[in-house]
Protein backbone atom coordinates (compact mmCIF):
# COMPACT_ATOMS: atom_id res chain seq x y z
CA UNK A 1 0.00 0.00 0.00
CA UNK A 2 2.77 2.43 0.95
CA UNK A 3 4.71 1.37 -2.14
CA UNK A 4 1.62 1.92 -4.26
CA UNK A 5 1.03 5.40 -2.86
CA UNK A 6 4.70 6.27 -3.24
CA UNK A 7 4.68 5.19 -6.87
CA UNK A 8 1.58 7.27 -7.52
CA UNK A 9 3.25 10.27 -5.91
CA UNK A 10 6.33 9.74 -8.06
CA UNK A 11 4.18 9.37 -11.18
CA UNK A 12 2.29 12.57 -10.31
CA UNK A 13 5.56 14.42 -9.80
CA UNK A 14 6.84 13.10 -13.13
CA UNK A 15 3.63 14.18 -14.89
CA UNK A 16 3.93 17.68 -13.42
CA UNK A 17 7.58 17.85 -14.51
CA UNK A 18 6.58 16.86 -18.03
CA UNK A 19 3.84 19.50 -18.12
CA UNK A 20 6.29 22.13 -16.89
CA UNK A 21 9.07 20.81 -19.11
CA UNK A 22 7.30 21.72 -22.36
CA UNK A 23 5.57 25.00 -21.46
CA UNK A 24 4.59 25.97 -25.01
CA UNK A 25 3.02 22.59 -25.75
CA UNK A 26 1.31 22.59 -22.38
CA UNK A 27 -0.04 26.09 -22.87
CA UNK A 28 -1.42 25.29 -26.31
CA UNK A 29 -3.07 22.08 -25.12
CA UNK A 30 -4.57 23.84 -22.12
CA UNK A 31 -5.92 26.63 -24.34
CA UNK A 32 -7.45 24.11 -26.74
CA UNK A 33 -9.06 22.20 -23.88
CA UNK A 34 -10.08 25.44 -22.20
CA UNK A 35 -11.89 26.75 -25.27
CA UNK A 36 -13.53 23.36 -25.86
CA UNK A 37 -14.87 23.29 -22.30
CA UNK A 38 -15.66 27.01 -22.07
CA UNK A 39 -18.34 26.73 -24.77
CA UNK A 40 -20.63 24.28 -22.95
CA UNK A 41 -19.71 25.81 -19.58
CA UNK A 42 -20.62 29.26 -20.86
CA UNK A 43 -23.83 27.84 -22.30
CA UNK A 44 -24.64 26.32 -18.93
CA UNK A 45 -23.92 29.65 -17.25
CA UNK A 46 -26.31 31.49 -19.61
CA UNK A 47 -28.90 28.76 -19.24
CA UNK A 48 -28.96 28.84 -15.45
CA UNK A 49 -29.13 32.63 -15.56
CA UNK A 50 -32.12 32.47 -17.88
CA UNK A 51 -33.70 29.86 -15.61
CA UNK A 52 -33.24 31.99 -12.53
CA UNK A 53 -34.55 35.08 -14.35
CA UNK A 54 -37.69 33.25 -15.48
CA UNK A 55 -39.62 33.26 -12.17
CA UNK A 56 -39.00 37.01 -12.02
CA UNK A 57 -40.42 37.46 -15.51
CA UNK A 58 -43.38 35.21 -14.96
CA UNK A 59 -44.27 36.60 -11.55
CA UNK A 60 -47.44 37.93 -13.12
CA UNK A 61 -48.92 34.99 -14.97
CA UNK A 62 -52.61 35.53 -14.55
CA UNK A 63 -55.85 33.98 -15.53
CA UNK A 64 -58.55 36.28 -16.86
CA UNK A 65 -62.08 35.11 -16.16
CA UNK A 66 -64.99 36.69 -18.07
CA UNK A 67 -68.61 36.30 -17.05
CA UNK A 68 -71.37 35.99 -19.59
CA UNK A 69 -72.51 39.41 -20.83
CA UNK A 70 -76.04 38.77 -19.59
CA UNK A 71 -74.94 37.52 -16.18
CA UNK A 72 -76.68 39.28 -13.31
CA UNK A 73 -74.65 41.01 -10.64
CA UNK A 74 -75.99 38.33 -8.28
CA UNK A 75 -74.17 35.71 -10.42
CA UNK A 76 -70.96 37.73 -10.34
CA UNK A 77 -71.26 38.06 -6.56
CA UNK A 78 -71.67 34.32 -6.39
CA UNK A 79 -68.56 33.63 -8.43
CA UNK A 80 -66.56 36.15 -6.40
CA UNK A 81 -67.37 34.18 -3.26
CA UNK A 82 -66.52 30.86 -4.86
CA UNK A 83 -63.22 32.18 -6.16
CA UNK A 84 -62.44 33.36 -2.69
CA UNK A 85 -62.78 29.82 -1.34
CA UNK A 86 -60.81 28.24 -4.24
CA UNK A 87 -57.68 26.42 -3.09
CA UNK A 88 -55.41 27.15 -6.01
CA UNK A 89 -56.09 30.86 -6.08
CA UNK A 90 -53.91 33.41 -4.33
CA UNK A 91 -56.12 36.37 -5.10
CA UNK A 92 -58.94 37.30 -7.46
CA UNK A 93 -59.56 40.92 -8.32
CA UNK A 94 -63.03 41.73 -9.62
CA UNK A 95 -63.28 44.12 -12.56
CA UNK A 96 -66.89 45.21 -12.96
CA UNK A 97 -68.36 45.89 -16.38
CA UNK A 98 -68.95 49.55 -15.48
CA UNK A 99 -65.32 50.07 -14.62
CA UNK A 100 -64.24 48.45 -17.88
CA UNK A 101 -66.67 50.60 -19.83
CA UNK A 102 -65.40 53.78 -18.14
CA UNK A 103 -61.80 52.84 -18.84
CA UNK A 104 -62.51 52.05 -22.46
CA UNK A 105 -64.37 55.32 -22.92
CA UNK A 106 -61.37 57.15 -21.51
CA UNK A 107 -59.23 55.48 -24.14
CA UNK A 108 -58.74 57.25 -27.43
CA UNK A 109 -61.16 56.66 -30.33
CA UNK A 110 -63.47 54.18 -28.68
CA UNK A 111 -65.69 56.64 -26.83
CA UNK A 112 -68.00 57.43 -29.74
CA UNK A 113 -68.38 53.82 -30.77
CA UNK A 114 -69.28 52.84 -27.23
CA UNK A 115 -71.76 55.73 -26.94
CA UNK A 116 -73.52 54.46 -30.03
CA UNK A 117 -74.08 51.01 -28.57
CA UNK A 118 -77.46 50.42 -26.92
CA UNK A 119 -75.92 48.79 -23.87
CA UNK A 120 -72.62 48.03 -22.14
CA UNK A 121 -70.87 45.39 -24.27
CA UNK A 122 -68.41 44.38 -21.57
CA UNK A 123 -68.91 41.53 -19.13
CA UNK A 124 -67.92 41.44 -15.50
CA UNK A 125 -64.45 39.98 -15.13
CA UNK A 126 -61.92 38.75 -12.62
CA UNK A 127 -58.15 38.84 -12.71
CA UNK A 128 -57.04 35.66 -10.95
CA UNK A 129 -53.57 35.18 -9.50
CA UNK A 130 -52.93 31.48 -9.08
CA UNK A 131 -51.05 30.08 -6.13
CA UNK A 132 -49.01 27.66 -8.28
CA UNK A 133 -47.52 29.37 -11.32
CA UNK A 134 -46.25 26.34 -13.17
CA UNK A 135 -47.85 26.04 -16.63
CA UNK A 136 -49.38 22.59 -15.92
CA UNK A 137 -50.93 23.77 -12.68
CA UNK A 138 -52.32 26.85 -14.34
CA UNK A 139 -53.85 24.81 -17.13
CA UNK A 140 -55.56 22.63 -14.56
CA UNK A 141 -56.87 25.60 -12.62
CA UNK A 142 -58.21 27.20 -15.81
CA UNK A 143 -60.05 23.99 -16.68
CA UNK A 144 -61.72 24.02 -13.28
CA UNK A 145 -62.67 27.68 -13.58
CA UNK A 146 -64.28 27.01 -16.98
CA UNK A 147 -66.76 24.68 -15.25
CA UNK A 148 -68.12 27.45 -13.01
CA UNK A 149 -71.69 28.58 -13.85
CA UNK A 150 -72.24 31.68 -15.96
CA UNK A 151 -68.52 31.87 -16.79
CA UNK A 152 -68.22 32.54 -20.49
CA UNK A 153 -64.49 32.55 -21.09
CA UNK A 154 -61.28 31.76 -19.20
CA UNK A 155 -58.06 33.02 -20.69
CA UNK A 156 -54.69 31.75 -19.65
CA UNK A 157 -51.95 34.34 -19.92
CA UNK A 158 -49.24 31.70 -19.68
CA UNK A 159 -48.78 30.69 -23.31
CA UNK A 160 -45.67 32.79 -23.59
CA UNK A 161 -44.33 31.25 -20.41
CA UNK A 162 -44.70 27.84 -21.98
CA UNK A 163 -42.95 29.01 -25.12
CA UNK A 164 -40.06 30.38 -23.10
CA UNK A 165 -39.94 27.17 -21.14
CA UNK A 166 -39.73 25.12 -24.33
CA UNK A 167 -37.04 27.44 -25.64
CA UNK A 168 -35.01 26.98 -22.47
CA UNK A 169 -35.38 23.20 -22.68
CA UNK A 170 -34.04 23.41 -26.22
CA UNK A 171 -31.15 25.52 -24.94
CA UNK A 172 -30.47 22.91 -22.28
CA UNK A 173 -30.34 20.16 -24.89
CA UNK A 174 -28.03 22.26 -27.05
CA UNK A 175 -25.66 22.75 -24.11
CA UNK A 176 -25.63 19.00 -23.43
CA UNK A 177 -24.99 18.21 -27.09
CA UNK A 178 -22.18 20.76 -27.21
CA UNK A 179 -20.68 19.30 -24.03
CA UNK A 180 -20.83 15.81 -25.52
CA UNK A 181 -19.14 16.85 -28.77
CA UNK A 182 -16.44 18.90 -27.13
CA UNK A 183 -15.90 16.17 -24.51
CA UNK A 184 -15.02 13.88 -27.39
CA UNK A 185 -12.72 16.65 -28.59
CA UNK A 186 -11.01 16.74 -25.21
CA UNK A 187 -10.45 12.99 -25.31
CA UNK A 188 -8.94 13.38 -28.78
CA UNK A 189 -6.62 16.19 -27.66
CA UNK A 190 -5.40 14.10 -24.72
CA UNK A 191 -5.06 11.01 -26.89
CA UNK A 192 -2.75 12.89 -29.20
CA UNK A 193 -0.60 14.57 -26.58
CA UNK A 194 -0.12 11.28 -24.74
CA UNK A 195 0.76 9.53 -27.99
CA UNK A 196 3.44 12.12 -28.73
CA UNK A 197 4.79 11.78 -25.19
CA UNK A 198 5.00 8.02 -25.43
CA UNK A 199 6.79 8.29 -28.76
CA UNK A 200 9.37 10.69 -27.36
CA UNK A 201 9.90 8.51 -24.27
CA UNK A 202 10.49 5.29 -26.21
CA UNK A 203 14.00 4.87 -24.79
CA UNK A 204 12.89 5.40 -21.23
CA UNK A 205 9.99 2.97 -21.61
CA UNK A 206 12.22 0.31 -23.17
CA UNK A 207 14.86 0.61 -20.45
CA UNK A 208 12.24 0.63 -17.71
CA UNK A 209 10.76 -2.61 -19.04
CA UNK A 210 14.21 -4.23 -19.10
CA UNK A 211 14.68 -3.18 -15.49
CA UNK A 212 11.46 -4.90 -14.42
CA UNK A 213 8.83 -2.17 -14.77
CA UNK A 214 5.24 -3.39 -14.93
CA UNK A 215 2.75 -1.99 -17.44
CA UNK A 216 1.10 -0.14 -14.56
CA UNK A 217 4.39 1.53 -13.62
CA UNK A 218 4.99 2.68 -17.18
CA UNK A 219 1.45 3.93 -17.74
CA UNK A 220 0.89 5.62 -14.40
CA UNK A 221 2.61 8.96 -15.20
CA UNK A 222 0.64 9.23 -18.44
CA UNK A 223 -2.66 8.70 -16.66
CA UNK A 224 -1.74 11.47 -14.29
CA UNK A 225 -0.61 13.61 -17.18
CA UNK A 226 -3.94 13.18 -18.97
CA UNK A 227 -6.00 13.83 -15.86
CA UNK A 228 -3.91 16.87 -14.87
CA UNK A 229 -4.07 18.30 -18.37
CA UNK A 230 -7.85 17.90 -18.35
CA UNK A 231 -8.15 19.45 -14.89
CA UNK A 232 -5.94 22.43 -15.76
CA UNK A 233 -7.80 22.86 -19.05
CA UNK A 234 -11.02 22.87 -17.01
CA UNK A 235 -9.60 25.63 -14.82
CA UNK A 236 -8.72 27.62 -17.94
CA UNK A 237 -12.30 27.14 -19.16
CA UNK A 238 -13.66 28.27 -15.80
CA UNK A 239 -11.46 31.37 -15.91
CA UNK A 240 -12.68 32.13 -19.44
CA UNK A 241 -16.34 31.81 -18.44
CA UNK A 242 -15.76 33.86 -15.31
CA UNK A 243 -14.05 36.56 -17.36
CA UNK A 244 -16.92 36.59 -19.84
CA UNK A 245 -19.44 36.84 -16.98
CA UNK A 246 -17.69 39.86 -15.52
CA UNK A 247 -17.41 41.45 -18.93
CA UNK A 248 -21.07 40.87 -19.85
CA UNK A 249 -22.52 41.78 -16.47
CA UNK A 250 -22.53 45.57 -17.01
CA UNK A 251 -24.12 45.61 -20.48
CA UNK A 252 -26.70 42.98 -19.50
CA UNK A 253 -27.62 44.87 -16.35
CA UNK A 254 -28.12 48.03 -18.44
CA UNK A 255 -30.26 46.13 -20.94
CA UNK A 256 -32.34 44.59 -18.17
CA UNK A 257 -32.95 47.91 -16.51
CA UNK A 258 -34.33 49.26 -19.79
CA UNK A 259 -37.00 46.56 -19.42
CA UNK A 260 -37.39 47.50 -15.76
CA UNK A 261 -35.93 44.17 -14.69
CA UNK A 262 -33.63 43.79 -11.76
CA UNK A 263 -31.27 41.21 -13.18
CA UNK A 264 -27.55 40.70 -12.69
CA UNK A 265 -25.63 37.95 -14.55
CA UNK A 266 -24.47 35.32 -12.06
CA UNK A 267 -21.18 33.42 -12.57
CA UNK A 268 -21.10 29.67 -13.18
CA UNK A 269 -22.46 27.91 -10.10
CA UNK A 270 -19.85 26.25 -7.89
CA UNK A 271 -21.51 22.85 -8.35
CA UNK A 272 -21.47 23.22 -12.15
CA UNK A 273 -17.84 24.37 -12.09
CA UNK A 274 -16.89 21.45 -9.82
CA UNK A 275 -18.69 18.99 -12.08
CA UNK A 276 -16.89 20.43 -15.10
CA UNK A 277 -13.47 20.05 -13.44
CA UNK A 278 -14.18 16.46 -12.41
CA UNK A 279 -15.47 15.59 -15.88
CA UNK A 280 -12.50 17.29 -17.54
CA UNK A 281 -10.06 15.27 -15.41
CA UNK A 282 -12.00 12.06 -16.08
CA UNK A 283 -12.06 12.71 -19.83
CA UNK A 284 -8.31 13.43 -19.80
CA UNK A 285 -7.76 10.15 -17.99
CA UNK A 286 -9.93 8.39 -20.57
CA UNK A 287 -7.98 9.92 -23.44
CA UNK A 288 -4.75 8.75 -21.81
CA UNK A 289 -6.16 5.25 -21.30
CA UNK A 290 -7.20 4.96 -24.95
CA UNK A 291 -3.86 6.28 -26.12
CA UNK A 292 -1.88 3.94 -23.86
CA UNK A 293 -3.96 1.01 -25.01
CA UNK A 294 -2.90 1.96 -28.51
CA UNK A 295 0.75 2.84 -27.97
CA UNK A 296 2.13 0.70 -25.15
CA UNK A 297 0.28 -2.54 -25.73
CA UNK A 298 3.05 -4.63 -27.20
CA UNK A 299 6.58 -3.95 -26.17
CA UNK B 1 19.72 -21.90 -10.97
CA UNK B 2 19.69 -21.69 -14.76
CA UNK B 3 19.00 -24.63 -17.00
CA UNK B 4 18.77 -24.68 -20.78
CA UNK B 5 17.04 -27.80 -22.03
CA UNK B 6 17.46 -28.33 -25.79
CA UNK B 7 16.75 -24.69 -26.43
CA UNK B 8 16.48 -23.31 -29.93
CA UNK B 9 15.61 -19.86 -31.17
CA UNK B 10 14.74 -19.27 -34.75
CA UNK B 11 14.19 -15.78 -36.15
CA UNK B 12 12.14 -15.41 -39.29
CA UNK B 13 12.81 -16.25 -42.07
CA UNK B 14 14.43 -19.40 -40.75
CA UNK B 15 17.64 -18.11 -39.20
CA UNK B 16 18.71 -20.27 -36.29
CA UNK B 17 20.28 -18.09 -33.61
CA UNK B 18 20.41 -21.00 -31.18
CA UNK B 19 19.94 -24.69 -31.91
CA UNK B 20 19.60 -27.50 -29.42
CA UNK B 21 21.49 -25.77 -26.60
CA UNK B 22 21.58 -27.51 -23.23
CA UNK B 23 23.62 -26.47 -20.19
CA UNK B 24 23.26 -25.68 -16.53
CA UNK B 25 24.65 -22.97 -14.31
CA UNK B 26 24.42 -23.27 -10.54
CA UNK B 27 23.82 -20.50 -8.02
CA UNK B 28 26.93 -18.43 -7.40
CA UNK B 29 28.64 -19.64 -10.55
CA UNK B 30 30.71 -17.46 -12.89
CA UNK B 31 29.86 -18.53 -16.43
CA UNK B 32 31.63 -17.17 -19.49
CA UNK B 33 29.76 -17.59 -22.77
CA UNK B 34 32.29 -17.34 -25.56
CA UNK B 35 32.08 -17.47 -29.31
CA UNK B 36 32.44 -15.45 -32.45
CA UNK B 37 30.23 -12.52 -33.31
CA UNK B 38 26.81 -13.82 -34.31
CA UNK B 39 27.27 -17.14 -32.50
CA UNK B 40 24.11 -16.54 -30.47
CA UNK B 41 25.58 -15.19 -27.21
CA UNK B 42 23.23 -12.20 -26.99
CA UNK B 43 20.24 -14.37 -27.82
CA UNK B 44 21.17 -16.75 -25.02
CA UNK B 45 21.23 -13.90 -22.47
CA UNK B 46 17.96 -12.47 -23.82
CA UNK B 47 16.26 -15.82 -23.31
CA UNK B 48 17.26 -15.87 -19.63
CA UNK B 49 15.75 -12.40 -19.03
CA UNK B 50 12.66 -13.25 -21.12
CA UNK B 51 13.46 -10.47 -23.58
CA UNK B 52 13.05 -13.18 -26.22
CA UNK B 53 11.14 -16.43 -25.98
CA UNK B 54 12.60 -19.72 -27.23
CA UNK B 55 11.03 -21.34 -30.27
CA UNK B 56 11.96 -24.78 -28.94
CA UNK B 57 12.99 -26.34 -25.64
CA UNK B 58 12.77 -24.80 -22.18
CA UNK B 59 14.73 -22.12 -20.31
CA UNK B 60 14.45 -22.62 -16.56
CA UNK B 61 15.46 -19.92 -14.08
CA UNK B 62 15.10 -20.92 -10.42
CA UNK B 63 12.84 -23.72 -11.59
CA UNK B 64 10.55 -21.38 -13.55
CA UNK B 65 10.05 -21.91 -17.26
CA UNK B 66 10.68 -18.31 -18.32
CA UNK B 67 9.68 -18.99 -21.93
CA UNK B 68 6.17 -19.73 -20.73
CA UNK B 69 5.88 -16.86 -18.23
CA UNK B 70 2.76 -14.72 -18.42
CA UNK B 71 3.42 -11.18 -19.59
CA UNK B 72 2.52 -9.84 -16.17
CA UNK B 73 5.08 -12.05 -14.41
CA UNK B 74 8.08 -11.03 -16.51
CA UNK B 75 8.82 -7.76 -14.65
CA UNK B 76 9.24 -9.66 -11.39
CA UNK B 77 11.67 -12.09 -13.03
CA UNK B 78 13.72 -9.17 -14.34
CA UNK B 79 13.91 -7.47 -10.97
CA UNK B 80 16.05 -10.35 -9.77
CA UNK B 81 18.37 -10.07 -12.78
CA UNK B 82 20.93 -7.32 -13.25
CA UNK B 83 21.31 -6.62 -16.96
CA UNK B 84 24.34 -4.98 -18.56
CA UNK B 85 23.97 -4.37 -22.27
CA UNK B 86 26.58 -3.94 -24.92
CA UNK B 87 25.07 -0.57 -25.81
CA UNK B 88 24.47 0.21 -22.10
CA UNK B 89 20.99 1.67 -22.67
CA UNK B 90 21.63 4.59 -20.36
CA UNK B 91 19.13 7.43 -20.22
CA UNK B 92 20.85 10.60 -21.33
CA UNK B 93 18.16 12.97 -20.11
CA UNK B 94 19.05 12.46 -16.43
CA UNK B 95 22.14 12.43 -14.27
CA UNK B 96 24.10 9.43 -12.99
CA UNK B 97 22.21 9.31 -9.72
CA UNK B 98 18.81 9.19 -11.43
CA UNK B 99 19.98 6.57 -13.92
CA UNK B 100 20.95 4.25 -11.09
CA UNK B 101 17.81 5.20 -9.15
CA UNK B 102 15.48 3.94 -11.89
CA UNK B 103 15.42 0.22 -10.92
CA UNK B 104 14.73 1.14 -7.29
CA UNK B 105 11.95 3.54 -8.28
CA UNK B 106 10.45 0.72 -10.32
CA UNK B 107 10.64 -1.65 -7.37
CA UNK B 108 9.10 1.00 -5.10
CA UNK B 109 11.92 1.55 -2.60
CA UNK B 110 11.59 4.19 0.10
CA UNK B 111 13.47 7.31 -1.06
CA UNK B 112 16.02 7.39 1.76
CA UNK B 113 16.93 3.71 1.53
CA UNK B 114 17.04 4.01 -2.27
CA UNK B 115 19.39 7.01 -2.17
CA UNK B 116 21.68 5.13 0.20
CA UNK B 117 21.80 2.15 -2.15
CA UNK B 118 22.34 4.30 -5.23
CA UNK B 119 25.36 5.96 -3.61
CA UNK B 120 26.72 2.58 -2.51
CA UNK B 121 26.42 1.24 -6.06
CA UNK B 122 28.03 4.34 -7.57
CA UNK B 123 30.81 4.08 -4.99
CA UNK B 124 31.35 0.45 -5.92
CA UNK B 125 32.10 1.37 -9.55
CA UNK B 126 34.09 4.49 -8.61
CA UNK B 127 31.60 7.09 -9.85
CA UNK B 128 30.24 8.42 -6.55
CA UNK B 129 31.94 11.81 -6.91
CA UNK B 130 30.13 12.35 -10.22
CA UNK B 131 26.57 11.49 -9.24
CA UNK B 132 25.27 14.85 -10.50
CA UNK B 133 27.02 14.54 -13.89
CA UNK B 134 25.15 13.63 -17.04
CA UNK B 135 26.01 10.31 -18.74
CA UNK B 136 27.07 12.08 -21.94
CA UNK B 137 30.06 13.54 -20.09
CA UNK B 138 31.39 10.08 -19.22
CA UNK B 139 34.02 8.11 -21.12
CA UNK B 140 33.14 4.74 -22.64
CA UNK B 141 34.54 2.84 -19.66
CA UNK B 142 32.73 5.09 -17.21
CA UNK B 143 29.45 4.62 -19.05
CA UNK B 144 29.93 0.86 -18.85
CA UNK B 145 30.61 1.14 -15.11
CA UNK B 146 27.48 3.26 -14.72
CA UNK B 147 25.50 0.54 -16.48
CA UNK B 148 26.94 -2.01 -14.03
CA UNK B 149 25.99 0.19 -11.08
CA UNK B 150 22.43 0.33 -12.39
CA UNK B 151 22.39 -3.45 -12.86
CA UNK B 152 23.51 -4.23 -9.32
CA UNK B 153 21.77 -1.48 -7.32
CA UNK B 154 18.74 -3.69 -6.72
CA UNK B 155 21.06 -6.43 -5.40
CA UNK B 156 19.89 -9.07 -7.86
CA UNK B 157 20.84 -12.69 -7.42
CA UNK B 158 22.07 -12.84 -10.98
CA UNK B 159 24.10 -10.52 -13.19
CA UNK B 160 23.95 -10.89 -16.98
CA UNK B 161 26.35 -8.93 -19.12
CA UNK B 162 26.49 -8.82 -22.91
CA UNK B 163 29.96 -7.88 -24.20
CA UNK B 164 30.58 -5.50 -21.29
CA UNK B 165 34.15 -4.84 -22.41
CA UNK B 166 33.54 -4.28 -26.11
CA UNK B 167 34.80 -0.93 -27.39
CA UNK B 168 37.00 -0.47 -24.30
CA UNK B 169 40.78 -0.22 -24.34
CA UNK B 170 42.53 -3.13 -22.64
CA UNK B 171 43.26 -1.36 -19.32
CA UNK B 172 39.69 -0.12 -18.96
CA UNK B 173 38.37 -3.54 -20.02
CA UNK B 174 40.42 -5.18 -17.24
CA UNK B 175 39.00 -2.70 -14.69
CA UNK B 176 35.45 -3.45 -15.77
CA UNK B 177 36.07 -7.21 -15.79
CA UNK B 178 37.43 -6.96 -12.27
CA UNK B 179 34.14 -5.48 -11.07
CA UNK B 180 32.30 -8.60 -12.25
CA UNK B 181 34.73 -10.76 -10.33
CA UNK B 182 34.02 -8.74 -7.20
CA UNK B 183 30.31 -9.37 -7.51
CA UNK B 184 30.94 -13.04 -8.11
CA UNK B 185 32.98 -13.16 -4.93
CA UNK B 186 30.06 -11.86 -2.85
CA UNK B 187 27.84 -14.66 -4.13
CA UNK B 188 26.14 -13.22 -7.20
CA UNK B 189 25.64 -15.59 -10.14
CA UNK B 190 27.43 -13.90 -13.05
CA UNK B 191 26.99 -14.75 -16.72
CA UNK B 192 29.11 -12.79 -19.15
CA UNK B 193 28.92 -13.09 -22.91
CA UNK B 194 32.24 -12.06 -24.40
CA UNK B 195 34.47 -12.60 -27.39
CA UNK B 196 37.52 -12.10 -25.16
CA UNK B 197 37.49 -14.84 -22.52
CA UNK B 198 41.01 -14.00 -21.34
CA UNK B 199 39.61 -11.00 -19.47
CA UNK B 200 37.60 -13.30 -17.20
CA UNK B 201 39.95 -15.91 -15.81
CA UNK B 202 38.53 -18.36 -13.35
CA UNK B 203 35.04 -18.58 -14.80
CA UNK B 204 33.59 -21.73 -16.30
CA UNK B 205 33.50 -21.41 -20.06
CA UNK B 206 30.97 -22.52 -22.62
CA UNK B 207 31.48 -21.77 -26.30
CA UNK B 208 28.84 -21.16 -28.92
CA UNK B 209 29.52 -21.82 -32.56
CA UNK B 210 26.82 -20.85 -35.03
CA UNK B 211 24.14 -21.25 -32.39
CA UNK B 212 25.34 -24.64 -31.19
CA UNK B 213 27.21 -25.45 -28.03
CA UNK B 214 30.83 -26.40 -28.85
CA UNK B 215 32.49 -28.91 -26.60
Amino acid sequence: MIVWLRQHRNALALALRRLAGAPVNTLLSLLAIGVALALPAGGQMLYSNARSALPGLSASPQISLFMAVDAKSKDTQDIAERLHRFDGIASAKPVSREVTLARMKAGAGLAEVLEALPQNPFPDAFVVNPRDERPEAMEKLAAELRKLPRVEHVQLDSAWVQRLDALLRLGRTAVLLLALLLGVGLVAITFNSIRLQVLTSRAEIEVSRLLGATDAFIRRPYYWFGALQGLLGGLVAWAMVFGATVWLRGPIFDLASLYRLDFALAPLAASDAGLMLVLAAALGWTGAALSLHETTADN
Amino acid sequence: MIRFDRVSKRYPPGIDALADVSFEAGAGEFLIVGGHSGAGKSTLLKLIAAIERPTGGAVLVNGQNVGALARGAIPFLRRNIGLVFQDQKLLFDRNLFDNVMLPLAIAGFAPREAARRVRAALDKVGLLSREKAMPISLSGGEQQRLAIARAVVGRPGMLLADEPTAHLDSDTARDVAAIFHEFHQVGVTVIVATYDQRLFPGGRQVRLDHGRLAA
